[in-house]
C-alpha cells in the first residue's frame, strides 16, 4: 500500500449523515454483485442538500452526471462525520466512487468501525476545522506515515491524530484479513 | 474488593471471560443474537460467502435472526429480488428465526399485503419484532445490521448496530471485538404526566447533549420515572441513543422487563446485571418530569430541541405514526386517545410497528383492554378520525423507494413520531421533519400546526395490558 493519499478534496460540513451520503432509495442494489455495486458509486453524496455539496460555494456534483466515479479522492467533513445509519453501503459507496481517505474532527461509532473493518476508505481525523481551512477542488495530500494532511494549495501541513488501536486492523486491510492474519481464521 | 462496575461493563466482560473489563478497552466478545433484514441482509450474505465459502455453515443456525421490514410493499423488483436472497439463505442453512413476508412473490408489481396481521409470517419492524417474538433476553448480546439494534438495551442486554462485513464476520465465528463503553447516566424523577410519552423523555436528552454527546458510550437511563413506564416505552429511550451517537442504551431489569421476557422466550437461563452502587458514570444529569414540557427536534437534526408551544406557529402539511420508535402498540394508545371523536386536518399516515401491534389495533380498544361489544378498536378510531393506515413495515421512516407509503416525495413539513430528521430522511432532501411523540403528532394533526397536546390532554391514558406480556 502507498503511503500517500494525493487528489483533490471535496468539503462537507457537520453532521452529514449516512442518508446524505448514499440514499436510501438506491439501498435496493446489491452491494454483493458487482454490476449493481457500481450503482452505489454513481449515487455517492447524491443526498447531501445542494447548499451543502462541496464548500464553501455548495452546489457542487460528486460525482459527475451519469458517471460511476467521482474525481474527488479526499473527503472532509467537521464534526460527527457518517451519522445516523448503521448502512455499510455509506462508505462503500465513497470507496466505489474512488474515495480513498476522508479526514473530519471526529466520527460517528458505526461509520468508523465500518471504514476500519471493511477496509474502505481511511478514516483519519484532524483537530483542527479543515472545513474552514480547504476549499472543494483544492490539492491535498495524505502521508500516512507521518500522519499529516499537507494542503498543497497553500503549503500548510495539519497533523493528524495517531489512528490507535484500530490500526493493525488498518493495515491488515479490514477484520477479515487481520483475523486470518492473527490465525482467528481457519478457512 | 472489586471494583463497582455497570451493567454494560459486566455484560461485556462474561462475553469476553473475564471478571472486569475497563471501559476504554478493547475486547473480543461471543455474541448471542445476531439480527439483519432485507436491506443489509443480501450483502452481508455476499460477503459471508465471499470469505467462508458457498458451503461454509453460519455459526449457530438458532442464534440468527433475519426479518425483512425495510423495502416490502414496493414495486421495485430489486427489493423483491433481495428478500429471495433471504429466503435462499435461510433454506440452506436451516435457520429457524426467519419471518418471511410471505405476500411477496414473484409477480411483478406491488405486492398485495397481508389480509389478516394474525395470519402471516411476516413481522414487521425488526426491533419490535425481535423482543415480541422472544428473541431478546437481559444479559446478552444483540448484533445488528441496523443502528436503533440499540433499542433492545430497554430489556437491560447489550445490544448495537454494526454494519454488513461485522456481521458477516459474526455470522462465520460468533464473535466481534467490542470497545467497552463508559455510561452516562440519565435519570428521570417523578411519575410521567398524561401529556408527556418517552419520546418527550428522549427528546430532552438528545437536545442536552446533542447528535454526539454520547459517541462511543453507553446511555443508561433510571429513576422512578422510567421505571413507572412500560417496556414498549423503554424502547423509546433505548431506541433513540443512537441519534445522540450512543453505542447502547440501557434500562434496569424489573418485574415488568422479567414478566415479559418469561412470557415471550424460550430460553430459560439468562442473566439479570445491574450497576453497582458507587459504578463510575462519565455524566449524569436529572430532570423533573413534572416539569418537562411537550418537545419537539426541528428540522433537519434529532438534537434541534424545541418545545411544541414555541412552534405553534408551524404549519404541517402531514402527520406520520409509526416505525420502531413511535409506532408501538402504547404509542397507538396514545395517538387514538386523542384523536377519538375529531377530524384530523392534514393528511395523517399511521403504520403499525409489527403485524402483532397491527393485530392489537383491531383487537384492543383505546385503553388498552380486549373490544367488548359495542367498544371501537384502535384501528376504528383511527380511521374514524381520518387517518390512512398501511400495513406495518419501515415505510416512509427511512423514505425508501418513491412508491413508499407516506414518503415524502415533494419539499413539504412533516411532524412524526419517528427519530430521525436529516436532510432526505423521509423522503426528500428539502422536506422539513419535526420529530414529536405520539401525543404532539396527533394535536397537530387536528390543528394542521404544531400543537402542544395539553390543549387536549387533560386525564392520565391508560394504557391497560396492551404490550405488557
Ligand atoms: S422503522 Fe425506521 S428506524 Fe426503525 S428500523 Fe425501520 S427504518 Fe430504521
Amino acid at each position: 500500500m502507498s503511503t500517500t493519499i494525493t487528489g483533490q478534496a471535496f468539503v462537507l460540513g457537520d453532521d452529514v449523515d449516512t442518508d446524505q451520503i448514499i440514499p436510501a432509495q438506491y439501498l435496493s442494489y446489491n452491494p454483493a454483485d458487482p454490476e449493481e455495486r457500481k450503482y452505489f458509486g454513481m449515487y455517492a453524496m447524491s443526498g447531501i442538500p445542494v447548499e451543502q455539496a462541496g464548500l464553501p460555494g455548495g452546489h457542487t456534483r460528486f460525482v459527475p452526471e451519469g458517471q460511476f466515479e467521482s474525481t474527488y479522492k479526499i473527503v472532509i467533513g467537521g464534526r460527527n462525520f457518517g451519522c445516523g445509519s448503521s448502512r455499510e453501503h455509506a462508505p462503500l459507496a465513497m470507496a466505489q466512487a474512488g474515495v480513498q481517505a476522508v479526514v473530519s474532527q471526529f466520527y460517528a461509532r458505526i461509520f468508523f468501525r465500518n471504514c476500519v473493518n471493511g477496509g474502505y476508505v481511511l478514516p483519519c481525523e484532524c483537530d483542527e476545522r479543515l472545513i474552514e481551512r480547504i476549499a472543494t477542488g483544492d490539492q491535498c495530500q495524505i502521508d500516512i506515515e507521518a500522519n499529516t494532511l499537507t494542503h498543497l494549495t497553500t503549503g500548510k501541513v495539519y497533523p493528524l491524530n495517531p489512528i490507535g488501536e484500530v490500526k493493525p486492523i488498518i493495515d491488515a486491510g479490514g477484520i477479515f484479513d487481520y483475523a486470518s492474519q492473527a490465525g482467528m481464521l481457519k478457512r | 474488593m472489586p471494583r463497582p462496575m455497570t451493567m454494560t461493563e459486566k455484560i461485556l466482560a462474561a462475553h469476553a471471560g473475564r471478571s472486569d473489563v475497563q471501559p476504554g478497552e478493547n475486547v473480543w466478545v461471543d455474541v448471542d443474537i445476531l439480527m439483519t433484514h432485507d436491506v443489509c441482509g443480501p450483502g452481508t450474505i455476499g460477503i459471508f460467502k465471499e470469505r467462508f465459502g458457498d458451503d461454509a455453515k453460519v455459526w449457530d443456525p438458532d442464534r440468527v435472526v433475519i426479518i425483512p421490514d425495510h423495502y416490502i410493499f414496493t414495486a421495485d423488483q430489486k427489493c423483491h429480488r433481495n428478500i429471495q436472497i433471504l429466503r435462499d439463505f435461510v433454506r440452506q442453512h436451516g435457520l429457524r428465526y426467519y419471518y418471511d413476508p410471505d405476500f411477496v412473490t414473484s409477480e411483478p408489481g406491488m405486492p398485495n399485503p397481508y389480509k389478516d396481521p394474525t395470519k402471516t409470517h411476516y413481522k414487521g419492524v425488526c426491533h419490535k419484532a425481535l423482543p415480541e417474538e422472544g428473541h431478546i433476553r437481559p444479559g446478552e448480546i444483540l448484533l445488528g445490521t441496523d443502528s436503533h439494534t440499540c433499542t433492545a438495551g430497554a430489556f437491560g442486554q447489550f445490544a448495537t448496530g454494526v454494519g454488513n462485513t461485522d456481521a458477516a464476520f459474526v455470522l462465520g465465528t460468533g464473535k466481534t471485538w467490542l470497545k467497552v463503553p463508559p455510561t452516562m447516566k440519565f435519570v428521570f424523577h417523578g411519575q410521567i404526566p398524561p401529556y408527556l410519552t418517552a419520546k418527550d423523555l428522549i427528546l430532552a436528552v438528545i437536545g442536552e447533549i446533542s447528535v454526539s454527546g454520547a459517541t462511543y458510550k453507553t446511555m443508561y437511563f433510571a429513576g422512578d420515572g422510567v421505571a413507572s413506564l412500560t417496556l414498549e416505552d423503554r424502547m423509546t429511550l433505548t431506541n433513540m441513543a443512537i441519534e445522540a451517537g450512543g453505542k447502547n442504551g440501557v434500562c434496569d431489569v424489573d418485574e415488568k422487563t422479567l414478566q415479559y421476557v418469561r412470557a415471550r422466550s424460550n430460553v430459560p437461563n439468562w442473566m439479570v446485571y445491574a450497576d453497582d452502587p458507587g459504578a463510575g458514570y462519565i455524566f449524569e444529569h436529572e430532570w423533573d418530569l413534572a416539569t418537562l414540557e411537550p418537545l419537539v427536534a426541528k428540522p433537519f437534526s434529532p438534537d434541534n430541541r424545541d418545545t411544541a408551544y414555541n412552534c405553534r406557529e408551524v404549519k404541517v402539511d402531514r402527520a406520520y405514526i409509526g416505525s420502531c420508535t413511535g409506532g408501538k402498540i402504547t404509542d397507538m394508545i396514545f395517538a387514538a386517545s386523542l384523536l377519538r371523536g375529531h377530524s384530523v386536518k392534514v393528511p395523517t399516515f399511521v403504520v403499525p410497528g409489527s403485524t402483532e401491534v397491527h393485530a392489537d389495533m383491531k383487537r384492543l380498544n383505546v385503553h388498552g383492554e380486549p373490544c367488548q361489544t359495542g367498544d371501537k378498536s384502535i384501528e376504528d378510531v383511527l380511521l374514524d378520525a381520518g387517518c390512512q393506515l398501511a400495513p406495518s413495515s419501515c415505510a416512509a421512516c427511512l423514505g425508501g423507494p418513491a412508491d413508499t407509503f407516506g414518503r415524502l416525495n415533494e419539499p413539504m413539513t412533516c411532524i412524526s413520531t419517528t427519530n430521525r430528521n436529516f436532510p432526505g430522511r423521509m423522503g426528500h432532501k428539502d422536506a422539513g421533519v419535526y420529530l414529536a411523540s405520539p401525543l404532539t403528532v396527533a394535536a397537530s394533526a387536528l390543528t394542521g400546526s404544531i400543537t402542544d397536546p395539553r390543549e387536549y390532554v387533560g386525564e392520565p391514558i391508560v394504557t391497560g395490558t396492551a404490550g405488557t406480556v
